[in-house]
C-alpha cells in the first residue's frame, strides 16, 4: 500500500510541474500590458524601470523558475512564519497582483472561507442527499420512484446552474421574497438571529450546486447497487437468514460503496469550478469571482495563481481517490 | 461513465456476404429499439424541432434581431412581438433564433472537433502499441487541467488577435468552437481507445491481418465501423457539454459581443432586468435546458439502442 501510495505521489509531480508550464506560456502569449494604467505622462525609461520591478525584463524560462520558487517555496514559508511567528520568509519577494499590488496568497486566503462554505456545504448536502436516493432506486429498480430519480437527474444534468441560479432567484426572491438574492459575505454569526440570516442567505446557492452534485452521484450510487445487489453473496446472505435492512445497507451498500467513493472524491475540484458560475449569479465574492475579475483587470499574476489552484486542487483530489480506491478495494493496489 | 466501456464487445461484424433478398441494415434494428424509449423519441423531436425553428425560422419571422424599435421597448408579449421586446425594443423572438443559430451551430462544430480528435487519439492510442503510453499520458494531462478557468484565459487572451483576423464574430466563433472542441475530446479518446484495445483481439481482425490488410485500410475498414456506436454516445454528450459550456462562458460576458445574440449572452442580458422583467431570463434559460435534456435524452435513448444486447428483446 505504502509503495502504491508513493508510485502515485511521484507521478504527480510531473503532472503538476506539466500543468504550470502550460498555465504559464499561455500567459506569456498574453497581449496585457500591466504599465497601461500607468499615466502617459510618466517617461518611457522609468516605465521601462517599472516593468522591470514587476520581473517582467527576464527571459521566459528563468520567469518560470522563479514563480515556481516562489509558489512552492516563498509562499509556504511566509505561512509557516504566520503561525509559529518566525522570520524566514522576511525580504523575498512574494507573488504579487497587480490589481492591489499585495501578495495574491493574501486576498486568496481572504476569499477561501466564503468559498469553501458554500461550496463544501453544498456538496455535502448534495452527497447526503444522493446516497439514499441513489439506494433507493437501486433497490426498487423501475419502481416510480426510480423513474422520477431518473428524470430528476436527467434535469440536473442538463440545467446549467446559470439558469437555475436565476430561476431560483426570480421565484424565491423576487416573487416570494424568501431569501435575499444576494449573499452577504461581511454577515458575522454571533447569535441565533444572525445565524439565522446567514442559513437562509446560504440556502439558494446551495441548492443551486447540491442539484448538480445529486444528480451525478445518485446516478453513481444507483449503478453501483445494480451491480452488486445481483451478485452471489448477496443471494448467500438471504439464505442465511438474514433481515433485508442488514443484506441492503450493509453487505450490498458497503460493496457499492467504492467505486461511489472515489467518485465524490473526483468530483470535488470540479464543484469549485462549478462554484465560478454560482458565485457570479448569487454574487458571493469567493475565489471564482477573484478569478473573474482578475481576468477583467488583466491582472496575471493572480489568473496564473488562481488556476495553478484549480490545477492542485484536481492533482490532489485525483490523488486522494487513487489511494483511496487502493484502501478500499484490495484487488487495486497488487497491480 | 462505466457503462459504455463495455457496451461494444459484442457488436456484429460488418458482413461480407448479402444472404437476403431484401437486405435489412442493422440501422432499422437500431431505429426500432430507439423507437421503444419514450423519452429518447420525445428529445429527437424537440431537437429536430429547434434545429429547424433555427435554420428556417428567419424565413418565417423576419423581423431583423439588431432592429431597435427604441418606441416599442420592454414591452410584454404580444401578436406583434410574442415573446416580447428586449430594453431596446429589439424583438425577442427574433434574437431566441439568431441566438439559437449561433448556440446550435457552436455545439454541432465543436461536437465535430471534440469527435475527430478524440477518435484520433483514441484509435491511435488503442491499435499501436507503442503511442499507447504516450497518448494516455497526454490525456491523462488534459483531464487534469482545470478546464472553465483555462477556457476563461484562452478567451481573454486570444479574442483580440482572432478579432482582427476574422472580423469580430467569425473570430470569436472560431474561438470558441476552438476551445471547446480540444478541452473536451478526453472522454471520447478514452472510450474509443478501450473498445479498440477489446476489438483488436477478436478473430475478424486477425483475419483481415492474415490476408495483409494495411494499417490504414485496417482501421478505416475494420475498426472504425465498429467503434461507431460509442462516438455517436459521446457526440450527443458532446453537443450538450458544448451548448453549456458556450452558454456559461458568454454568461461570465467573455463570449459573444452582446448585439451578437446567443442564448447564453440572452441569459446574461436578461439577469439585469430580474427584477422588473423575469419572464426575459425565462426564453433563453428554457431554451438552453430543454436542448440540452432532448440531447441528454437521445444519447440516453441511442446507448440502448445501438447495444445489440439489449436490441431486439
Amino acid at each position: 500500500m505504502l509503495t502504491f501510495t508513493i508510485r502515485r505521489l511521484i507521478l504527480s509531480v510531473p503532472t503538476l510541474l506539466f500543468i504550470a508550464l502550460v498555465i504559464f506560456l499561455l500567459l506569456e502569449l498574453a497581449p496585457g500590458d500591466p504599465m497601461a494604467q500607468v499615466p502617459m505622462t510618466v517617461p518611457p525609461e522609468v516605465k521601462e524601470k517599472m516593468r522591470l520591478a514587476l520581473g517582467l525584463g527576464e527571459p521566459g524560462h528563468i520567469r518560470f523558475w522563479k514563480w515556481l520558487v516562489q509558489f512552492f517555496w516563498i509562499e509556504p514559508l511566509n505561512l509557516f512564519d504566520h503561525y509559529f511567528g518566525t522570520t524566514f520568509a522576511e525580504g523575498k519577494l512574494r507573488v504579487i497582483s497587480w490589481q492591489t499590488r499585495s501578495p495574491v496568497m493574501d486576498i486568496v486566503v481572504q476569499r477561501l472561507p466564503q468559498t469553501l462554505w458554500v461550496v463544501g456545504m453544498a456538496y455535502i448536502v448534495g452527497v447526503l442527499i444522493a446516497l439514499p436516493i441513489g439506494i433507493y432506486s437501486a433497490y426498487r429498480q423501475y419502481s416510480l420512484f426510480d423513474q422520477a430519480g431518473t428524470f430528476v437527474s436527467m434535469i440536473g444534468y442538463s440545467v446549467p446552474p446559470f439558469f437555475s441560479g436565476v430561476l431560483l432567484i426570480v421565484i424565491f426572491s423576487v416573487q416570494l421574497g424568501w431569501f435575499p438574492s444576494i449573499y452577504d459575505t461581511t454577515h458575522v454569526v454571533n447569535d441565533w438571529a444572525s445565524f439565522k440570516v446567514q442559513l437562509r442567505q446560504m440556502i439558494m446557492p446551495v441548492m443551486v450546486l447540491a442539484l448538480q452534485t445529486t444528480a451525478q452521484i445518485s446516478r453513481y450510487m444507483r449503478a453501483s447497487m445494480l451491480d452488486n445487489l445481483n451478485q452471489d453473496y448477496v443471494r448467500t446472505a438471504r439464505s442465511k437468514g438474514m433481515s433485508e435492512m442488514v443484506v441492503v445497507m450493509v453487505h450490498v451498500l458497503r460493496n457499492s460503496m467504492i467505486p461511489v467513493v472515489t467518485v465524490i472524491a473526483l468530483g470535488v475540484p470540479s464543484i469549485f469550478g462549478g462554484a465560478i458560475i454560482t458565485e457570479q449569479v448569487f454574487k458571493v465574492n469567493g475565489i471564482g469571482q477573484l478569478l473573474i475579475t482578475a481576468i477583467q483587470a488583466n491582472d496575471l499574476p493572480m489568473v496564473q495563481t488562481l488556476t495553478f489552484i484549480f490545477a492542485i486542487l484536481i492533482v490532489v483530489f485525483n490523488l486522494i481517490a487513487d489511494i483511496l480506491y487502493g484502501v478500499l478495494d484490495p484487488r487495486i493496489r497488487y497491480d | 461513465m462505466t457503462e459504455p466501456v463495455r457496451a461494444n464487445t459484442a457488436v456484429v461484424p460488418p458482413q461480407p456476404v448479402r444472404v437476403a433478398p431484401a437486405p435489412r441494415s442493422q440501422w432499422w434494428g437500431v431505429w426500432d429499439q430507439f423507437r421503444t424509449h419514450k423519452g429518447a423519441l420525445a428529445g429527437l423531436g424537440f431537437f429536430v424541432f429547434i434545429l429547424l425553428a433555427v435554420t428556417l425560422g428567419p424565413l418565417l419571422w423576419t423581423i431583423d434581431p439588431t432592429f431597435i424599435d427604441i418606441r416599442a421597448r420592454n414591452q410584454g408579449p404580444s401578436l406583434a412581438h410574442p415573446f416580447g421586446t428586449d430594453q431596446l425594443g429589439r424583438d425577442t423572438l427574433a434574437r431566441m433564433i439568431s441566438g439559437g443559430r449561433t448556440s446550435v451551430s457552436v455545439g454541432l462544430m465543436a461536437m465535430v472537433l471534440s469527435l475527430i480528435l478524440g477518435t484520433l487519439v483514441g484509435v491511435l492510442a488503442g491499435y499501436f502499441k507503442r503511442l499507447d503510453g504516450l497518448l494516455m499520458r497526454f490525456t491523462d494531462l488534459f483531464l487534469a487541467l482545470p478546464l472553465l478557468p483555462l477556457l476563461l484565459v484562452i478567451i481573454l487572451l486570444f479574442r483580440d488577435p482572432l478579432r482582427a483576423a476574422f472580423g469580430p464574430e467569425t473570430g470569436i466563433f472560431i474561438l470558441i468552437v476552438g476551445v471547446i472542441g480540444i478541452t473536451s475530446w478526453m472522454q471520447t479518446a478514452r472510450i474509443v481507445r478501450g473498445d479498440v484495445l477489446a476489438l483488436k483481439e477478436r478473430e475478424f481482425v486477425l483475419a483481415a491481418r492474415s490476408i495483409g490488410t494495411p494499417n490504414r485500410r485496417m482501421i478505416t475498414r475494420h475498426i472504425l465501423p465498429n467503434v461507431l456506436s460509442p462516438i455517436m454516445v459521446s457526440a450527443t454528450l458532446g453537443i450538450a457539454n458544448a451548448i453549456i459550456t458556450e452558454s456559461a462562458l458568454s454568461f461570465l460576458g467573455l463570449g459573444f459581443p452582446s448585439d451578437f445574440p446567443t442564448w447564453g449572452r440572452l441569459l446574461f442580458d436578461s439577469t439585469d432586468y430580474l427584477q422588473q422583467y423575469p419572464e426575459r431570463v425565462m426564453w433563453p434559460g428554457l431554451a438552453i435546458s430543454l436542448t440540452v435534456l432532448s440531447v441528454n435524452y437521445i444519447g440516453d435513448g441511442l446507448r440502448d439502442a445501438l447495444d445489440p444486447r439489449i436490441r431486439g428483446r
